[in-house]
């Protein structure tokens, strides 16, 4: 059986103080300990990136992760980048163009699409494509994605949508 | 940036001050998702619930000698561990048949297999734990001695006299069959210019749902009643399932659905591990949570589209298709899945083959047979894209054989636009249909001749581009002909509870379901526009069996034509009501008045008269002012079901234009485009995306999808490192464009939209496909998915 450990960390900006499983993964962590259910569970091996989560300002697979390599971590959840308004503009996009159906896979593809966002430039639609490969969605067959991320590249670099 | 244009709508019937019918407006729930504060049924925890974990067949067929749990039982954390034989005692087996389906056949199926295992993945043992890893931990712990048995998995010698037979009761391992031979045949080929023969195989895949299939079930032995929270499309009819086989009485069933990691028809079946979960809480009396993972759902989620078809078209020189005939085979699992069945699929495929075309010669035959793999059963566009791929395959292969454009041998077939009701070899009864406007909508789209012309320049440079297209006909607004009339207890009408708060706002509890489509929506667009408020004054509940009106949920492109027709008819029954209570108020003729903006206003000059808060104010709290005898109704009920027609068809075209790289087999998608016709269209950006989506669907068929299996029944690829679904960066843009025929059995007049893009997409890729490669005198292709591999060797390369 499995050995425990004790982690502390940030997570959405709450300090946090838990002895974990060793085995836990991030996600199982977040979801079922802190009861951040934001952050989806879609197939337990990196493919889907529905569990995509910040770690220490870099998006990481939340299944690929132990909770006990998060000792000392800053972890932003789906919720914290909610609740600081960070992804407001992305969010809203989202919603206007219905770029989401069950929303499962939502959380993780806004995460993965604002680390884009962040580099700063304006990305073509190939280039949005291209970063958003690791976010597997079923619904919506992506075209409403691009064009909500692509709005929002725009937006931010002051041009009229 | 795209965001599509909150266009006005076309003034009609449906046009009434306030209406939001044929408007783009944004899904009113959407940043509960966007926010990450959905809740799915994987985020459902009760107090006391325990997780289970099934322990699974390795192998595709054996007899279960023993089991030996005793240090499984001992593990840390575990509550029980349960036996097939043991759970049959709480739960009765099911057979998965229909009596319109003639002679299908199936064996009774338990919860947790009993004695022996059918298919690799079937839970043999169940553990319950507090945790789930602690469940999973106890399974390694339980022994369990197999007798391997011989595993039939190659459906065409799934009838010979030397294959083993799966099921002894049922005597070979044929599930279902069917034939028709309508017109003549012989008689029509005889008389052709040109006769092609091909045989078209759909690779077996599944529908790869975001979340896994989910439920929570709560039995509490104090009232004798089962709450279960489960991801389904279909709440009655599981209320209904849950009830029968643990011999309660559907009062004492309550089912919830709350948000669905995507369902596309997975989630409307009954599965075993699921059902024995809601046993499993009956029998320790305590919640009990059931998850599949992702490896769980790559060998338990149903598997659709596993066909092998040889098809004939006869078409004269001046294009005129004289028969189409198809021998349809089709392996499913080793049980027909219940209740729907395993012989819809291979039945719709028979149905709709050769649907579009104006044909009266039609001969087919369908076998379906049983298999020691997982299950098959209704997937999105249930038989559509099987259909379409061999009709729409022939119809492009004889175009090429007699020198045809491929446009243009539609235009000579396809049902005239001004010739209905018309009437399909099968028996097909369409009542409005718009094949030649939408294709010709789609030439101009699309810029065909400019498309070609670049095609053609392309060849010459060595660049091989290909055009391909797919007509098609959709089921959708299913009428009890479906399933009511085979006996399942699966409704297909639906109802909507429309009630006015004591704040003057609107609630609607409606029967179909939220699957991500966009329902709730559309539902309350239909109760907003013949009430007469804004949407924002609009609130709907569904996936309740406790609370809402009893409904079929969420399958065959229903709940906007069928659940928006009784929202449309009971916002429009709510309005009477309240007009009555302000006439009384108002001393007023209730037909002087209207509701508007959520005013009660004078219907000739708009003069506002009086607000909905101060009706519901009086008529909740002052009915003592109304008039004697006057009694306020502020909740009305209203049902649909169609009647005038089985099905509500809907037709389309697609055209996908694609480039194959010659030395490596890849296929890219450069553009894709779709004009369909869902009759009317209560919200145009829901319509688009729904279409959008399904064409990926479709997609992911033609290129990537298959679950494979070896000869011992074992699946090589089940993970989505091996099973490849489409993602961004292989997906192009799509277009959409629409025709707009109503149909007039209801006033609404909405057909479904949910399934054509993935009915059409598999085949118009197809046809892209061979279109590219045909001046190379490549093998045309039609064995799906269309790998690298394949198109290399029909290149002759490899």
């Amino acid at each position: 059986m499995s050995m425990d450990i004790d982690i502390a960390l940030t997570v959405n900006g709450e300090r946090i103080a838990e002895r974990v499983e060793a085995r836990k993964s991030l996600v199982d962590f977040v979801r079922d300990d802190l009861g951040l259910t934001g952050s989806h569970v879609g197939c337990e091996h990196g493919v889907c990136g529905a569990c995509t989560m910040r770690v220490d300002g870099v998006i990481v697979r939340g299944c690929l992760m132990l909770a006990a390599q998060c000792d000392g971590a800053v972890v932003e959840t789906i919720e914290g980048l909610s609740d600081s308004g960070e992804l407001a503009d992305l969010q809203a996009a989202f919603e206007q163009r219905n770029a989401l159906q069950c929303g499962f896979c939502t959380p993780g593809m806004l995460t993965a699409a604002q680390d884009l966002l962040n580099r700063g430039s304006v990305p073509s639609r190939d280039e949005i494509r291209e970063h958003i490969s690791g976010n597997f969605c079923r619904c919506t067959g992506y075209h409403a994605i691009v064009d909500a991320v692509e709005s929002v590249a725009k937006a931010r670099h002051g041009a009229k949508p | 940036m795209k965001i599509t244009a909150d266009t006005p709508p076309v003034l009609s019937v449906l046009d009434r001050p306030n209406s939001y019918i044929g408007r783009a407006v944004p899904r009113p729930n959407l940043q509960r998702l966007t926010q990450g504060r959905g809740q799915y049924i994987s985020d459902v925890t009760l107090p006391r619930m325990a997780h289970v974990a099934y322990l699974r067949s390795p192998h595709a067929h054996a007899r279960i000698v023993s089991i030996a749990t005793d240090a499984a039982k001992k593990a840390p954390g575990v509550v029980a561990v349960v036996t097939g034989a043991e759970l049959a005692k709480v739960m009765t087996p099911w057979v998965g048949v229909l009596t319109h389906l003639k002679g299908i056949k199936s064996a009774p199926q338990a919860p947790i297999a009993v004695d022996r295992a059918c298919w690799q993945g079937e839970a043999v043992c169940a553990v319950v734990a507090r945790t789930r890893a602690q469940a999973e931990d106890a399974c390694e712990l339980i022994d369990i001695v197999y007798e391997e048995l011989p595993a039939v998995t190659n459906p065409e010698t799934a009838l010979d006299p030397g294959t083993p037979v799966i099921h002894e009761s049922l005597g070979d391992n044929l599930c279902f069959e069917r034939k028709l031979d309508v017109g003549e045949v012989d008689k029509a080929f005889a008389n052709s210019d040109a006769v092609v023969e091909a045989t078209f195989v759909t690779g077996r895949h599944t529908g790869v749902c975001t979340e896994g299939r989910a439920v929570v079930a709560d039995w509490n032995a104090s009232e004798q009643r089962m709450t279960v929270y489960h991801a389904t499309q279909a709440p009655h009819m599981m209320q209904n399932l849950f009830a029968k086989h643990l011999a309660l009485s559907e009062s004492q069933v309550r089912v919830l659905t709350k948000d669905v990691g995507g369902s596309f028809g997975i989630k409307v079946h009954t599965y075993a591990d699921e059902m024995a979960t809601v046993a499993l809480s009956k029998l320790l009396k305590r919640p009990v949570k059931f998850v599949a993972d992702r490896i769980e759902s790559f060998v338990t989620d149903i598997h659709a589209r596993d066909h092998r078809i040889k098809a004939k078209i006869g078409v004269t020189k001046d294009g005129v298709i004289t028969a189409f005939e198809i021998d349809d085979l089709t392996g499913i699992g080793p049980y027909s899945v219940y209740p729907r069945t395993s012989g819809i699929e291979a039945n719709q495929v028979i149905n709709l083959t050769g649907g579009p075309y104006n044909c009266p010669n039609y001969r087919a035959q369908a076998r379906v047979v049983f298999q020691n793999k997982n299950v098959m059963c209704q997937y999105r566009a249930v038989g559509h894209p099987i259909a379409v791929a061999v009709t729409e395959g022939l119809v492009e292969l004889a175009a090429a054989k007699i020198g045809m454009d491929p446009l243009e041998i539609r235009r000579r077939n396809l049902f005239a636009d001004d010739g209905y009701p018309a009437q399909t070899a099968s028996g097909l009864k369409l009542e409005q249909l718009s094949h030649h406007e939408a294709l010709a909508h789609l030439d101009a789209m699309i810029n065909y001749a400019g498309l070609r012309a670049e095609q053609k320049a392309l060849r010459d440079k060595g660049i091989y581009r290909g055009i391909g297209f797919a007509s098609f006909i959709e089921v959708t607004n299913p009428s009890a002909a479906f399933y009511g009339v085979g006996g399942a207890k699966i409704t297909s009408q639906d109802g909507a509870t429309v009630k006015l708060d004591a704040q003057g706002a609107i609630t609607i509890h409606s029967g179909v379901t939220e699957q991500g489509q966009g329902a709730e929506a559309v539902l309350a667009q239909c109760v907003a526009s013949s009430f007469g408020v804004s949407m924002d004054r609009v609130r709907v509940v569904t996936g309740d069996t406790d609370n809402t009106p009893y409904g079929g949920g969420t399958w065959a492109s229903r709940a906007a034509g069928i659940g928006g027709e009784a929202a449309w008819q009971a916002g429009k029954a709510l309005r009477g009501n309240v007009l009555a209570v302000a006439g009384a108020m108002l001393q007023a003729k209730p037909e002087d008045l209207d509701i508007r903006n959520s005013i009660v206003v004078d219907k000739t000059t708009g003069a506002e008269r009086l607000g909905l808060d101060e009706l519901a104010r009086v008529a909740y709290f002052r009915p003592d002012t109304l008039p004697p005898g006057f009694q306020a109704e502020l909740m009305v009920t209203r049902h649909y079901v169609p009647r005038a027609w089985p099905f509500a068809f809907t037709n389309g075209i697609q055209a996908s234009y694609l480039e194959v790289d010659t030395d490596t087999g890849f296929v890219k998608l450069l553009r894709h485009w779709c004009v369909e016709d869902c009759g009317t269209i209560i919200n145009p950006q829901l319509v688009n995306e729904q279409i959008r989506g399904g064409v990926v669907q479709g997609i992911g068929a033609a290129l990537f999808e298959q679950c494979l299996y070896d000869e011992r029944g074992q699946m090589l690829n089940g993970n989505m490192a091996d099973y490849l679904v489409p993602m961004a960066v292989e997906m192009p843009d799509i277009d959409c464009g629409h025709v707009v025929s109503p149909t007039a059995d209801s006033e609404l007049g909405a057909k479904g939209a949910g399934e054509a893009g993935t009915a059409g997409a598999p085949a118009c890729i197809m046809n892209a496909i061979n279109d590219a490669l045909r001046p190379l005198n490549a093998q045309p292709l039609t064995d799906m998915p269309f790998t690298p591999g394949k198109i290399l060797r029909a290149l002759g390369k490899v």
